[in-house]
């Protein structure tokens, strides 16, 4: 959830910005009262007491963003070992990284864990919240149940409950021998591990869903029974109603999961179980974990300063993909709420 | 009232269908707290839910510790770790939302949206310049690298959630306030705040089990066992021995979890409510 907001920010931005930008927070008849003079030293008053207020978030911003950027940055284009003064070296970590077998298998790793992973989720999500939608009794405890798990899937206990399940003779090994498919654990195998993990992100559905649930219930009943009354079927009510309805929601869970599955570590780092970091075999060597091998098991921080920012081109494409894309198929309501 | 609008779709069926999607989701958890309590060598393979003879060997065996290192240790540092977090977000957090929310000053949209961008950065372009300055203040191994932010408003998410919040609460409380002379200090401390604590409730909680739960913080500033965290305690489990010790291991998960649980348990609504709300308004 950390991300969740992430994906709001663009639809957020306009209209609330817009709605605070008119003069509000005095009282209308005395402003016009008051001197120019009044008006500009409570101004200022204004000014001061909201730097003081955001005198938090700016050092932060300062220290713990902005600067850590431009630095890594500047980083990108040297050879730094941590110890010894950073050494320019031009474009040659990226010249390097692109050259990088394990660099290249990082990106296909990650790359596959994003585009199969994340549509699973969102269609489990999705599928879930429409069947929760369809009742009222019950709701709140299926909605909570179906929650849990994404507020535990990311921790280092559930990736090793995750190993102890997908190992060889385990759970998922012996179900599937119940039907006949002799694959073995899927942990282990280096075929297979990565789609453990994609399990495990599927299995947390319930962020989403919780999204997608509050999205269905503002779609207007209305809609659903004149559709019907038009003999539309099911298939078409859900492709010509609830879609299109539903549609900023699912946008900003695109957008949220997306930029969530680049940057998942924790677990893919532990599946693979003892010696076997984010492996076995580099199966699930997603592109966070190489950076973390090379900056701080090879010190490399100018190759993974670099990574960092090969990272931020890649997010930053995506969602600057997703936003174009949104005027062809996100449908935002006039109406404000 | 989505695909079938009609009421009888028939109650059981659809409790049926709810049901069968919550025991595939909720098998592995159910499945690893009976396992607890099989055997050590007996859980991998074994499908059944419940153990048949149940043992306590796997928690007896986590108050022999973890590399000579007692269980509680790593739960104190997570502990202080959490409480540290939360503390540090209901407090700054707050504080620049208030500003973004009531106070007009010079550069506040501006100020808005570039919190709305550090939203979508990825950490990782971060981390590297914030773990050589945290080196060259000699923090390295101390809780403040993973605590510092927290205190500095960093987690936008929850800014941004507070300040939705905000903009929702009546406007004339706080220009009533302030005809009566009350300045911001005053209105965000004896209005906003208390008329706030639903957001501050969920604030907490997210930041709590985030906290816990965290890897890569630890993973990247604590290397001496005993300031280990919960999470790299267990990672250390995982690491030592020659063959998985899947019931100590699986023990120490579940125990590592219930503050996670309870929690939860404790104040879902805030939670679920409170993720719900972010996808929704603008």
């Amino acid at each position: 959830m950390e991300g969740t907001a992430a994906t709001d920010a663009g639809h957020q931005r306009g209209p609330r910005l817009s709605k605070d930008a008119r003069p509000g927070g005095r009282p209308p008849g005395s402003a016009q009262a008051r001197s120019s003079a009044h008006a500009r030293r409570r101004g200022r008053r204004e000014n001061l007491s909201g730097y003081l207020f955001m005198s938090p978030w700016i050092a932060g911003f300062l220290l713990l963003t902005a600067g850590p950027m431009a630095a890594s940055f500047y980083f990108a284009f040297t050879d730094y070992n941590l110890f010894d003064t950073p050494q320019w070296v031009g474009l040659k970590n990226f010249s390097d990284m692109f050259a990088d077998a394990r660099w290249q298998k990082s990106v296909e790793v990650t790359s596959k864990y994003v585009v199969i992973g994340t549509p699973l989720k969102l269609i489990a999500a999705l599928g879930v919240a429409m069947l929760l939608a369809q009742s009222r009794r019950g709701q709140a405890f299926y909605r909570a149940a179906f929650y849990a798990p994404s507020l535990i899937g990311a921790s280092v206990s559930v990736a090793i409950v995750w190993r102890a399940l997908f190992t060889d003779d385990a759970v998922v090994d012996r179900t599937q021998q119940l039907f006949g498919m002799n694959v073995g654990g899927w942990v282990g195998d280096p075929d297979w591990t990565l789609y453990a993990l994609v399990a495990l992100t599927v299995w947390q559905f319930g962020a989403p869903m919780v999204i997608f649930l509050a999205g269905l219930k503002q779609v207007p009943r209305e809609l659903y029974e004149a559709a019907e009354v038009d003999g539309a079927g099911p298939w078409r009510r859900f492709w010509s109603i609830t879609l299109p309805m539903i549609s900023p929601v699912l946008f900003f869970n695109v957008l949220l999961e997306t930029i969530h599955s680049f940057q998942i570590f924790g677990s893919a780092y532990i599946l693979g179980g003892q010696g076997n970091p984010c492996g076995p075999a580099d199966a699930t060597l997603v592109y966070t974990c190489y950076l973390y091998q090379q900056g701080f098991e090879n010190s490399r921080m100018g190759f993974a300063s670099a990574m960092a920012w090969m990272l931020v081109v890649a997010v930053g494409l995506v969602t600057a993909v997703l936003f174009w894309s949104q005027k062809r198929w996100v449908h935002y309501e006039e109406t404000a709420r | 009232m989505t695909l079938f609008p009609r009421k009888h779709t028939g109650s059981l069926a659809w409790h049926l269908g709810a049901l069968a999607v919550l025991a595939v989701v909720l098998y592995p958890v159910v499945w690893v707290i009976g396992g607890s309590f099989k055997p050590g060598d007996e859980i991998v393979g074994s499908l059944e839910l419940l153990p048949t003879d149940p043992v306590m060997a796997n928690y007896t065996r986590l108050s022999e510790g973890i590399a000579d290192i007692p269980i509680s240790t790593f739960f104190l540092n997570s502990t202080v770790l959490a409480l540290g977090s939360v503390g540090g977000v209901v407090v700054s957090c707050s504080l620049a939302a208030y500003a973004f929310a009531r106070i007009r000053f010079a550069g506040r949209n501006l100020m808005f949206g570039v919190m709305i961008g550090t939203l979508l950065l990825p950490y990782h372009v971060v981390m590297i310049p914030q773990y050589v300055l945290f080196q060259k203040l000699e923090l390295i191994n101390t809780m403040v690298p993973l605590l510092l932010g927290k205190y500095l408003a960093v987690d936008a998410f929850f800014v941004f959630l507070m300040v939705q919040f905000m903009r929702n609460l009546p406007k004339e409380l706080d220009e009533a306030a302030r005809l009566d002379g009350c300045g911001h200090l005053r209105i965000y401390w004896s209005i906003v705040l208390p008329l706030c604590r639903p957001a501050l409730i969920t604030s907490a909680i997210f930041t709590f089990i985030h906290a816990w739960n965290d890897f890569m913080g630890p993973l990247l500033y604590l290397n001496e066992p005993e300031k280990y965290t919960v999470s790299l305690g267990l990672k250390m489990f995982v690491d030592q021995g020659a063959v998985a010790d899947y019931g100590g291991m699986i023990a120490m998960s579940l125990v590592a979890l219930l503050p996670v649980l309870a929690f939860f348990l404790a104040f879902q609504r805030y939670l679920i409510d409170g993720m719900a709300t972010s996808g929704l308004k603008g």
